[in-house]
């Protein structure tokens, strides 16, 4: 279904390193994944609408009023490097 | 009878009368998280939760669920309380914030002793796939719990907490439910607000609760439903959630999705469901054969909308705001592959890899596009079936519960472990599992959904129901 | 081939940060120049299990915006995804619109030298502006930076983002278009516009034909240009690029580009990571948005007076010329002042006033005309008193001086320093006689067809009077009594 090319330039969309031995393995368990779920091709949909939400609902809005922001102290408290009151980045080459 | 052993309902009632109080009920549970035979506590609140029952006991007015404890599942954003979904890659993330169904129920008077165990980012019908070890099933610790809420499932049949939290997106309620033997309630997409649950697949998950009985949660979910200004997709609800007190079911017309009692369901499960289906016109229900003609799709449908979500949700987890990070990277490409590769689980990579190719280039129509319009199709499935029942029944897992490593070679039979739950999570629709008998000493679950809204009328069935099959939530060898 | 050969081909896409009082999709209050991450919470920073929710004032700019630009507003406007991964993009993907943005096809006039052009908007779009990354070490640069830091603080702000058509030719109207679109967009209240500061940035997508051709040559996309000459400049040097690999027998590469203006040098911002793949797919936790019509109506009647129809109001009714009505329509207060002195006097010399001496005498202190002690009724007072030559122009000059400087009613300034004109017809008559009799030499030369002496007797005429007679009338006199020409 897929095959090693493909399997990698998926990985670096998503940004997941995968050792060679989980690339093969990834491209043999997506592959038998998408033999399955392509049963949905099997269906003629050219007048069936899409369903983005199950429950569908409308213009849900808030109105323009500012809400309290967290301190800085908590906003950077869970980062992993912070410099100065900023949340520090790896050189970006 | 010990405090463990009380329902939410008997605890109420019990320090109203003055026989308990919450801060012995919660020291009681804690006790039993602490001795966690079944690894199913990530996080344990005990100061916190002990300090909150002193001060529920001190109010001269307490409040409706009165410093009753409660487990909250891993994927439930709580403040300062360890939370990590799971995963390797929120190893000691200390949220900021609290989910607003967490904060409703402390507002209600709940105390949250901990957080469950899951498979990581809710991904998995088996709790295997938790970076912490599986939880196990409390009737048969060589056995899972199911998943993805599966701590939160076995902590209730194991008596550590009278009820819990758990969220479900294609079964992740209904399913753990069913393999642990207690109730579990997946509501209508919208009833319970999202905010600060951890997403998984945004227009399917759903918070809900897991407890021993039908009337413990209702209560639950009473105290939680209803809009949320910080999430749109919540909504105003109509009638207020009653506790059901239904012993009869005359008039009430039940369907039974007949897809799902043949074939690749276990002989055990289906004799199960036929008997509680007999129960239902022995109280006064009719029961037909209903047909969902696209149900089959359901599975296919589901794991392309679910991943492609995923792929876009999980993408914020890149180690520079919070969690881990990759230690000495080069670059910032670098950074984030190996941030993210050593910071997910493989069933989550895959279902990450499997959704970002539904929707890049070229493939968007052919695979997350036509799932798109497979779903529009069990939705007028299933408003064609409740214009003609009340109630669908269907066994709610295809099987009891499996043992440990059973099905983790093989992606895809896991994945049909939610075969049957997930043509109703694809509708939105209500649904939920209550325990309906043993085969081979295992509990099977039946699962009963209903309309849009139709919460009370499923909690009035599942009432009836479970009065009439009189089932032993007591897995055999957890005492208290 | 030459370059006349060649003819460009432009789109400009512009971003605009909307003014709301919060960001687009959390309660932040927006902020320029707070200390970093203090405007933020779990919405903005993308913690897990925090979701969106749209501000409804960003919507309402967005349409009024979308009627500024001739746009039809959509039935249903749906947002979207837009996934890639960047430090300044907490959730990894960007709330965006894609294949159904609240403004659809428009049409948006503008003015130049050459009169009125029309360039289409291909759509107009709500997204969310990203966070703004601080490069350390490396001076600022990103290629030598020894690492970054994210501050939050403008991730989450509204933003416009507004795609034209590829219909324009030249820099210099790329840049007049810009020019007049900010200037719609400020005047309607959606943008500060502020392009120093980045809350107005504007792309352009260049290429080159052969004059003739109808089709398209590959594009390049020039990155950020924040300002109206580094647009054109930069379109000129990217166009001259095109056209000279074309020249030389090349082929243009799709690419990212910047413009240096310091230099004027065009660099690729080519990076080592893949062609994009947004995979886009609609936003899960957002609801449709579905715009009544009646408030979408309500909102069109409202609109006020959009500037290019007021410029060209201006030049249809007053006779202004397309440079008076340039320099008068920006900043939107200056043109309401210029409106409100030509409902009281001749529009055309109004014109002439406001640019000329109130704004010099204004710019030495620092002022506006709108801000200052010349009330729009004190200047009119000021042209009436000059067109009906109650007043000499000097002396106009010395009533608005003091006006600028003391306030009060030009009449009364006027009479206070007494510089009303000298209307006593005998006197100014023995003023005339006693300068021709005084200039003989002079006199004689203008009598033999020199008629430039006029002047000359008019300046002093001027002169003996402090500036308090009537130039024309003095001119009259001269000729009358001189008995010349």
């Amino acid at each position: 279904m897929i095959d090693d090319h493909v399997t990698r330039h998926v990985a670096r969309l998503a940004r997941l390193e995968l050792t060679e031995s989980e690339t093969v393995q990834m491209q043999h368990e997506l592959s038998a994944i998408l033999e399955y779920v392509q049963q949905v091709q099997e269906l003629d949909l050219a007048t069936v609408p899409p369903t983005t939400h199950a429950i569908p609902l409308e213009n849900v809005v808030r109105e323009d009023v500012p809400t309290p922001s967290v301190p800085v102290e908590l906003a950077l408290r869970e980062a992993p490097e912070v410099h100065g009151d900023g949340f520090a980045v790896p050189r970006m080459g | 009878m010990a405090l463990t052993d009380l329902t939410a309902e008997q605890s109420i009632t019990a320090i109203a009368a003055g026989r308990t109080s919450s801060e012995d009920l919660v020291r009681a549970h804690l006790e039993r998280v602490e001795h966690d035979d079944w690894n199913n506590f990530l996080a344990v609140n005990r100061e916190a939760a002990l300090a909150r029952a002193r001060e529920i006991d001190a109010m001269p007015q307490r409040p409706p669920l009165a410093g009753v404890p409660i487990a909250i599942k891993d994927a439930l954003s709580t403040r300062d309380l360890t939370t990590t979904a799971g995963s390797r890659i929120l190893e000691g993330f200390r949220p900021i914030y609290t989910a607003t169904c967490v904060a409703r129920l402390e507002a209600a008077g709940a105390v949250v002793i901990g957080k469950t165990n899951m498979d990581e980012f809710a991904m998995g019908s088996s709790c295997e796939n938790s970076a912490y070890g599986p939880s196990l099933n409390p009737w048969d610790t060589t056995r899972v719990p199911g998943g993805s809420s599966g701590g939160s499932a076995s902590a209730v049949a194991a008596r550590q907490a009278p009820w819990s939290l758990g969220s479900d997106t294609g079964g992740s309620i209904r399913q753990p439910a069913a393999l642990c033997g207690i109730v579990g309630v997946k509501p209508t997409y919208g009833a319970v607000s999202r905010y600060g649950l951890i997403a998984f697949a945004s227009s399917l998950d759903q918070v809900g609760p897991f407890a021993r009985t039908v009337r413990d949660a209702a209560l639950l979910l009473q105290s939680m439903v209803g809009r949320d200004p910080m999430d749109t997709t919540s909504l105003d609800w109509p009638d207020p959630i009653v506790l059901p007190t239904a012993g009869r079911l005359d008039g009430v017309r039940v369907g039974v999705i007949e897809e799902l009692m043949g074939e690749g369901i276990e002989p055990g499960v289906r004799a199960a469901c036929r008997a509680a289906l007999r129960r239902v016109e022995s109280l006064g229900g009719t029961v037909v054969p209903i047909e969902l003609p696209h149900a089959s799709y359901g599975l296919a449908t589901y794991y392309l909308i679910a991943p492609a979500e995923c792929s876009a949700n999980l993408a914020r987890f890149d180690g520079i705001r919070y969690g881990r990070r990759a230690e000495a990277t080069d670059d910032l490409l670098e950074h984030y592959e190996r941030t993210r590769g050593e910071g997910f689980g493989p069933e989550v990579k895959r279902r990450i890899m499997l959704g970002t190719f539904a929707l890049s280039s070229g493939y968007y129509d052919a695979y997350y596009g036509q799932a798109q319009r497979v779903r529009t199709l069990i939705v007028r499935d299933f408003a064609a079936a409740f214009a003609e029942v009340d109630v669908l029944a269907s066994p709610t897992s295809p099987t009891v519960a499996f043992r440990l490593g059973e099905r983790t070679a093989d992606p895809l039979s896991m994945y049909l472990s939610d075969v049957c739950t997930i043509p109703v999570s694809l509708a939105g629709l209500p649904s939920l599992s209550i325990p309906c008998g043993l085969s081979d000493g295992l509990p099977v679950g039946l699962q009963l959904a209903g309309p849009a809204f139709s919460e009370n009328r499923l909690f009035d069935v599942a009432h009836a129901l479970e009065a009439a099959i009189g089932f032993d939530p007591s897995p055999p060898g957890v005492t208290a | 081939m030459s370059s006349d050969a060649w003819e460009a081909v432009i789109g400009i896409e512009i971003h605009a940060q909307l003014l709301t009082r919060t960001k687009m999709f959390c309660g932040c209050a927006l902020s320029f120049g707070d200390p970093p991450n203090t405007h933020t919470c779990p919405v903005c920073l993308a913690h897990p299990g925090a979701l969106p929710v749209v501000n409804r004032e960003a919507i309402r700019l967005a349409i009024v915006a979308g009627h500024a630009l001739g746009c039809e507003i959509a039935e249903r406007s749906v947002f979207a995804r837009k996934n890639y991964f960047y430090p300044d993009l907490p959730k990894a993907y960007q709330i965006s619109q894609y294949d159904q943005p609240i403004c659809g096809p428009g049409c948006f006039r503008f003015l130049t030298e050459d009169g009125e052009k029309t360039l289409g908007i291909t759509r107009a779009h709500l997204e969310e502006d990203a966070a703004k990354l601080l490069h350390l070490g490396g001076e600022g640069r990103r290629a030598n930076a020894e690492g970054s830091v994210v501050d939050f603080n403008r991730g989450g702000t509204p933003l416009l983002e507004i795609v034209t058509e590829p219909e324009l030719h030249n820099g210099p109207d790329a840049a007049s278009f810009l020019k007049q679109l900010r200037q719609t967009l400020v005047h309607l209240g959606i943008t500060d516009g502020n392009m120093e500061q980045g809350s107005m940035r504007a792309d352009a997508n260049i290429s080159v034909r052969p004059v003739g051709a109808t089709g398209l040559g590959t594009k390049t996309e020039l990155k950020n240009m924040n300002s109206f000459t580094y647009l054109e400049r930069g379109i000129a040097a990217e166009v001259d690029r095109q056209i000279a690999i074309l020249e030389a027998g090349g082929t243009i590469t799709q690419q990212t580009l910047h413009y240096e203006p310091s230099t004027g040098h065009i660099t690729s911002l080519r990076s080592k990571e893949e062609a994009h793949d947004y995979r886009y797919f609609p936003e899960p936790d957002l609801e449709p948005v579905v715009p009544d019509r009646a408030w979408v109506e309500e909102l069109r009647a409202a609109l006020p007076e959009l500037p290019i129809d007021r410029r060209e109001r201006w030049i249809r009714e007053y006779g202004l010329t397309f440079e008076d009505a340039e320099v008068l329509s920006e900043p939107v207060q200056l043109g309401d002042y210029f409106e409100q002195v030509a409902a009281l006097a001749p529009p055309k010399s109004t014109a002439n006033w406001v640019r000329g001496e109130l704004r010099a005498l204004l710019r030495d202190r620092g002022q506006e005309p709108w801000e200052s002690r010349v009330s729009p009724a004190a200047l009119a007072e000021i042209i009436t008193l000059v067109e009906s030559r109650e007043i000499s122009m000097p002396s106009a000059k010395a009533v608005l001086g003091h006006v600028v400087e003391h306030g009060g009613l030009p009449r009364e300034v006027v009479a206070a320093l007494g510089l009303g004109a000298i209307q006593d017809e005998p006197a100014l008559v023995a003023i005339v006689e006693q300068l021709l009799a005084d200039n003989p030499v002079q006199a004689q030369q203008m009598r033999e067809g020199k008629d430039k002496l006029i002047g000359f007797f008019v300046g002093q005429a001027m002169k003996a009077t402090q500036g308090r007679a009537d130039p024309a009338r003095i001119s009259e006199l001269v000729r009358e009594r001189a008995g010349a020409g």
